[in-house]
């Protein structure tokens, strides 16, 4: 290959290869994640803790059970669910400033949770809660968008998501500011940042399946998300029922990020840098885009996470770790020009 | 001869904004219609609304026999292909992909492109011989070169009929002449192609039938030779014009400079 053809084609590497080995990597990173805490375990006993058989150390057997494999798996789903959803997102708007949050799940999830803490409802009603606040602001900025029209639809959608956004965010204030500022107002803050230090086995056994439904259609409509991307007009002369494959993809998408951000409360920036990332290496096709970038969410957020729970005292929360690793690194992707979009 | 797209009584433009009325225009299977027409005239409008992306504001496009409105999306993309003016994409898909793109309207819902559709890209590249440019990026390529993939994607659609908006829109001039080439090709293959220019010379040269588009109506319908005279480019674009037919028997138009 000549110069000229290597700057026509870019960089990129073999879509394959690359994701068998980026599986294989956030894997023993699983592994490694699984070893180390404030109680480390030796490999022999991870290993024998999951194959099932009998293991001296109870106290390790517990810990890897009941709290670090819970919480490692956590970390996999969320990271996966929100750089997936980011992709679709991204290429659904044709905007790299796009994350999983323009349609105003996270915001409308952060209502219902703090909703539930303000009314010191159980944990499991708490979850419940930002599951459902953030499937009705989406689903309340998809009715206000299809009821505007002779608009472009997209922006539509765009400018609804941030108006009910805004609302949502004013009245997570309200609650802040009626709370009671010693036991709840702590909670609030901690849930709105994000975290997966309280996670609990049942917590991922119930997620996982929300995340697989949502995964479903993305992956069996990937063809015509590629061609989505294009734009409306465009998609449509191709033969794609634009309006109805956005339905599908909105709907599966916050389906994802609603189940995830239930136990994870709100992590930004997962879901903005990673897909781009994942652009970078492998290209904007969504049959390639889709896996990269979820194994790299899943093995970014795990390393955070990771560090969050082993390298100070006391746990810093999710949000603020991924906040100020992301926010640098987008500003090095804004300066170093429009490599993966346009 | 059956017509593979007609407009009766058709208003275009949207509800506040009306753009044309009362176009009547007709495609027969194997012809190339170039539509001229100033700035702003609606020639866009126009095309969006023969393909279904726009809805009329009255009257209606019948494809191949049948109302438009009748056929489900995927339906019209087997009939009709687009060709818009060659864009930026957002993304830097390579032009296989863009190319693949084409083949959607003949795949199912969770359907991926196969090794068939591989081919028929394959052979639309080639038939624009830009096979080259398969693994390109569509974002580094030329703006002629993003012309011709536009135009191959059309191609692998497989589609009797083609839709172009102004092909040859910011082009160089010897990508204008490549283009008009592969039109000329391609209607020797059979196609039904409508197309939209700036260029008088561009119809004299590739088409069997001009429609004039202006104030929102069609002016004048009928061959190069009748339809495109110095009376009515004056009329339209307000310059003066002779046209002169060359010794090789192509016509051509020249602005003749006002001193």
């Amino acid at each position: 290959m000549d110069a000229k053809d290597a700057t026509l084609n870019g960089r990129r590497v073999a879509a394959v290869p690359f994701i068998a080995s980026l599986a294989l990597l956030v894997a023993l990173l699983a592994l490694g994640a699984a070893l180390v805490g404030a109680y480390p375990v030796p490999l022999g006993t991870l290993l024998r803790v999951l194959t099932g058989s009998d293991v001296a150390d109870p106290t390790a057997q517990t810990i890897l059970l009941q709290v670090r494999l819970p919480r490692v798996a956590a970390a996999l789903v969320v990271g996966a669910a929100l750089a997936g959803a980011g992709a679709v997102y991204q290429g659904l708007f044709r905007n790299p400033l796009v994350s999983p949050d323009i349609l105003g799940v996270s915001t409308g999830a952060g209502l219902g949770a703090v909703l539930g803490i303000f009314l010191s409802l159980p944990l499991a009603f708490i979850q419940a809660f930002a599951f459902i606040g953030g499937l009705v602001t989406v689903g309340i900025v998809y009715l206000i968008a299809s009821s505007v029209v002779g608009r472009e639809p997209v922006l539509v959608l765009v400018l609804a998501g941030v108006v009910v956004g805004s609302l949502a965010g004013a009245m997570i204030s309200l609650m802040k500011v009626l709370a009671d500022p010693y036991d709840q107002l702590p909670a609030i803050t901690f849930w709105l940042l994000g975290s997966l230090a309280s996670t609990r086995p049942e917590d991922v056994l119930g997620v996982i399946p929300a995340v697989v439904v949502g995964l479903i259609p993305l992956v069996l409509m990937r063809w015509r998300i590629n061609v989505l991307s294009l734009g409306d007009e465009e998609a449509r002369a191709l033969g794609v029922d634009a309006g109805r494959v956005r339905l599908v993809v909105v709907a599966a998408a916050t389906l994802m990020t609603a189940s995830v951000v239930a136990i994870s409360g709100v992590i930004g920036w997962v879901g903005l840098v990673i897909p781009h990332i994942a652009r970078m290496i492998v290209g904007p096709n969504f049959d390639r885009l889709l896996p990269s970038a979820m194994l790299l969410g899943a093995g970014y957020l795990l390393l955070v996470d990771t560090c969050a729970r082993t390298m100070a005292q006391v746990e810093t929360p999710l949000g603020i770790l991924t906040a100020i690793l992301g926010a640098p690194f987008f500003l090095w992707l804004l300066a170093r020009g429009r490599e993966g979009w346009n | 001869m059956s017509r593979v797209i007609e407009t009766k009584n058709l208003g275009i433009g949207y509800p506040d904004h009306p753009v044309g009325r009362g176009i009547e225009v007709a495609v027969s299977a194997g012809e190339v219609l170039c539509l001229l027409g100033p700035n702003g005239c609606g020639k866009t409008t126009l095309f969006k609304t023969m393909l279904g992306l726009l809805d009329p504001q009255e009257g209606e496009v019948w494809l191949d026999g049948a109302p438009l409105t009748s056929l489900p999306r995927n339906e019209v993309a087997k009939r009709i292909a687009y060709v818009p003016q060659a864009h930026t994409a957002h993304f830097p898909y390579r032009v296989i992909d863009m190319v693949l793109m084409g083949r959607t309207a003949h795949l199912g819902t969770f359907a991926t492109p196969g090794s068939q559709d591989h081919e028929r890209a394959c052979q639309a590249l080639e038939a624009l011989g830009i096979t080259d440019l398969a693994h390109a990026e569509y974002t580094r390529i030329s703006g002629g070169q993003r012309q011709l993939s536009l135009i191959a994607r059309a191609l692998a659609q497989n589609t009797p009929t083609l839709v172009m908006d102004e092909p040859t829109a910011s082009l160089d001039f010897g990508n204008q002449v490549l283009v008009l080439e592969q039109i000329m090709k391609l209607s020797g293959t059979g196609l039904s192609i409508v197309l939209s220019t700036h260029n008088p010379d561009h119809a004299f040269a590739c088409a069997n039938k001009v429609a004039i588009l202006s104030d929102g109506r069609i002016a004048a319908h009928g061959s190069p030779a009748k339809v495109i005279t110095p009376k009515r480019l004056r009329s339209i674009y307000g310059v003066d014009v002779s046209i002169e037919k060359l010794r090789d028997g192509q016509t051509v138009c020249a602005p003749t400079f006002a001193q």
